[in-house]
């Protein structure tokens, strides 16, 4: 025994015998139900929206300096680059917000049958394209 | 709790009464996180529309629209709401993923910093703008 842990795993069976217990299996041996995708996708969003606050400060601030500087922000945008990562910022903000909408649902006790939160999931996840793309085909139309 | 519930026997009775988890303060930042979560909701929809009018415009039509006091106070509740749901939501991520301690308490310590420092340049410029 290495690891003290590892006297957690020691047991008999029915015979008297010493055996080391199975362990039950890790994450990726599951199928992937979709309702733990769109749990960590809640998480990856959030971590996601979190970089991306990093355009909003940068946005205000050139706003507040001068033209120049809005020029700038203004030209980075709307490069090719600058649109990847507003189009990234769009789509996880809306999953994290129609999900974030799920979880406090789920605060107050509601939707915990498997139909419900199943339904739930795809809910959350055609709402988040069908917003996004809204937005963004509003957005290009003004542009 | 039932006689032959063995999971908890290792929690003393205060910290059972107190209510504390392993992060030592309770329900608070579950509870705070939520708080920002419901303050959010409006005010992202709030947000996107507000954006969606000003793609393409030029810069003194930011001005004027942070400039109106309905549009400075909901953006500076946005801000600290944002930076704040950020700083706790983070910090959960590193709390569950970070184990080594000194790198977990360097992370969060990291994390916290950034959104008080970005937070700030958010409200300051809006400000700056605004008054």
């Amino acid at each position: 025994m290495k690891d003290v842990r590892d006297a957690l795993m020691a047991a008999r069976n029915s015979d008297g015998k010493l055996v080391r217990r199975p362990l039950s299996p890790h994450l990726q041996i599951y199928r992937w139900p979709i309702t733990m995708a769109t749990s960590i996708l809640h998480r990856v969003t959030g971590c996601a929206v979190a970089v991306g606050t990093l355009l909003l400060t940068w946005w205000l601030v050139a706003a507040a300096t001068s033209d120049q500087a809005f020029d700038t922000v203004q030209w980075f945008i709307g490069s090719p680059v600058g649109l990847f990562c507003l189009f990234g910022w769009t789509v996880t903000l809306v999953y994290h917000f129609f999900n974030g909408i799920r979880h406090l649902a789920w605060d107050v006790g509601l939707g915990f049958e498997k139909q419900e939160y199943v339904l739930s999931s795809w809910s959350v996840i055609i709402a988040t394209v069908i917003c996004s793309a809204l937005i963004w085909v509003v957005g290009l139309i003004a542009w | 709790m039932p006689e032959n519930s063995e999971v908890d026997i290792l929690r003393s009775p205060l910290g059972r009464a107190r209510g504390l988890g392993s992060a030592h303060a309770g329900f608070h930042h579950w509870w705070i996180e939520r708080v920002g979560a419901v303050a959010l909701v409006p005010l992202t929809i709030w947000f996107i529309v507000a954006l969606l009018r000003l793609v393409g415009a030029p810069h003194q039509a930011v001005i004027d629209w942070l400039r109106s006091p309905v549009s400075m106070v909901l953006m500076l509740l946005l801000i600290v709401t944002t930076f704040h749901h950020f700083s706790l939501g983070v910090q959960s991520v590193l709390d569950d993923y970070v184990h080594q301690p000194t790198m977990k308490l360097w992370s969060v310590l990291a994390i916290k910093a950034a959104c008080v420092v970005l937070a700030l340049l958010c409200i300051v410029s809006v400000l700056k703008i605004g008054l």
